[in-house]
């Protein structure tokens, strides 16, 4: 449950679910943010979940702090909003050309390669938060073993569907971006597609990704 | 039906520096990352459209610092600048001076040349018309990082065609006195990370000039002065922002949040500056100094309903 709600400036509710990263709390973020979505508020024109924050951003010409924190507070929450969601497959390709941390991974971790892939397939990945840039899924947890700093120096440019991984979790560049986070593989499919207007985005809050390594032949034949 | 009336076009000799379209911006796509967008300054953008008779959420174009120059073909259409812009009209050989927020007719062969922003950034074009551009997810704002928008999520290029549709055939001759006031003192609120943060270091935050970095554009401000320590930690667990909110980064700089901005952030967020601020604010430019000042909510909510009065004065002006 919300345990503060907070303004975030003039035009903001920031609404406090804890300090904890975990499912559950997540779960409960979400939750809200489907609820608000139908609610239909007056003047909300932006909802952002996160780990354990929801940031709602509204129209001060048509609501105020005061007004809209009241109805958040009040809002009747509505269940079995949580079936929505979908178990999703993504193909990687681990190749030397597309893993471009693979190496450093295996120094800092004290793992070999073949083990790293190894606990990195073998679990699934529950999608926290999309965003920062377009479709850009939150992923994790992580197996602890893999548990990896970011790059010192974040890269200027990390390929378009590169697969990173840092700390607790991992994620997918959905366009090419700087960014920190160790690559260790590529996948052909695009997760954000801005040529559709409907749901641009494969991954979505609440959803669970699961892994799969393809070879390079495949990864050649899904991306043409 | 003329035969002509699909044949007005703009052609791009220069496309400036930062020339897009954008339009009121993007609502309710911050989930998957999609920034809110927009014509940066809101007050200049609506008057553009107003100056034209245009719906307020019509397409202009923006441009920053030096905007560009385009050839005219077609009927005769009236157009206007909004901003602190210098502009000039070369019609035969012949360069003619305008001022902006007053409508100007073009003619066939004319060349708009959009020379500079006066110490600002942004200015806009309006036309009596509408500029062809595509659409998506309820808006043309162009969002040059995720591609989406008009003209495919790209700057204007050189020599690209822009069409125009619906131009007006009542040639408007609205306009309006108005001088864009500047701002060096930038109010905000305190942000949910203020106790980050030393009290000596927010006295340096409130009390020191920050410098206005080249690193600046429509994603963010990014400002230069004395390092504003942390006592807690430099990062977060990333969480949703909006524009305005002031990151203080790990180097200790801040970092204020413009229309397309990431949607998620780790830094912690020291304040947020106040919706009616946000226009003059994105219209510093580079090199100059600003300062920041706190006041609280119901201050903030008071001085946003001035702004909004304002505007609608200066609107209901225009003749």
């Amino acid at each position: 449950m919300i345990k503060n709600i907070s303004n975030l400036g003039d035009a903001a509710l920031y609404c406090d679910f804890g300090s904890e990263v975990n499912k559950q709390i997540n779960r409960n973020v979400i939750n809200y943010f489907n609820n608000l979505r139908d609610s239909n508020f007056l003047g909300i024109t932006n909802i952002t979940p996160s780990y354990n924050k929801l940031v709602i951003s509204f129209d001060l010409k048509i609501t105020s702090f005061n007004k809209l924190k009241k109805k958040v507070e009040n809002l009747e929450l509505k269940k079995n909003k949580n079936q929505n969601y979908n178990l999703i497959e993504i193909p990687v390709c681990c190749a030397e050309e597309f893993a471009l941390d693979i190496k450093r991974l295996q120094k800092l971790l004290k793992i070999n390669e073949a083990k790293i892939y190894e606990t990195f397939f073998s679990k699934n990945y529950y999608c926290y938060m999309t965003g920062f840039i377009a479709g850009m899924p939150f992923l994790g947890d992580m197996d602890k073993s893999l548990f990896a700093k970011r790059l010192e120096t974040p890269r200027v440019k990390v390929p378009k569907n590169s697969i990173g991984i840092t700390e607790q979790f991992c994620n997918i560049y959905t366009f090419e971006s700087p960014g920190g986070w160790n690559i260790i593989g590529k996948t052909p499919i695009d997760i954000f597609n801005n040529k559709k207007n409907v749901e641009p985005n494969l991954i979505n809050p609440g959803d669970t990704i699961s892994f799969y390594p393809i070879s390079k032949l495949e990864y050649e034949k899904k991306y043409e | 039906m003329k035969k002509n009336m699909n044949k007005n076009y703009f052609e791009v000799l220069r496309p400036g520096i930062n020339s897009t379209f954008q339009d009121n911006g993007r609502n309710n796509f911050y989930h998957i990352g999609i920034p809110f967008s927009g014509a940066m300054d809101n007050r200049n953008f609506l008057l553009a459209n107003t100056i034209s008779n245009n719906g307020i959420n019509n397409p202009v174009l923006e441009f920053a610092y030096q905007g560009p120059k385009l050839k005219y073909i077609g009927e005769k259409i009236s157009i206007n600048v909004t901003g602190d812009v210098n502009f000039k009209i070369i019609r035969k050989n012949k360069n003619l001076e305008f001022s902006c927020y007053e409508n100007i007719v073009l003619e066939n062969n004319d060349c708009l040349d959009i020379l500079s922003t006066n110490r600002s950034v942004y200015g806009y074009l309006s036309i009596g018309g509408t500029f062809e551009v595509d659409y998506y997810l309820n808006s043309c704002s162009t969002n040059t990082k995720a591609k989406i928008g008009a003209n495919k999520g790209e700057k204007l290029e050189k020599g690209q065609i822009i069409k125009l549709k619906n131009i007006k055939k009542i040639l408007s001759k609205n306009k309006i006195e108005y001088l864009n006031s500047k701002i060096e003192n930038i109010r905000i609120i305190k942000g949910p990370h203020f106790d980050y943060f030393s009290k000596d270091a927010i006295n340096l935050f409130f009390g020191s000039e920050f410098n206005v970095t080249k690193l600046s554009d429509r994603m963010g401000m990014r400002l230069k002065g004395p390092k504003i320590s942390n006592i807690k930690n430099t990062n977060i667990k990333s969480e949703g922002l909006v524009k305005g909110v002031i990151q203080i980064t790990a180097d200790g700089d801040p970092i204020i949040m413009l229309s397309d901005h990431g949607t998620i952030g780790g830094y912690p967020k020291i304040g947020v500056v106040i919706s009616a601020d946000y226009d003059k604010l994105v219209q510093i430019p580079p090199g100059s100094k600003i300062k920041f000042k706190e006041i609280n909510l119901k201050d903030a909510e008071t001085i946003f309903k001035l702004y909004v009065m304002e505007t609608q004065n200066l609107i209901s002006n225009i003749k």
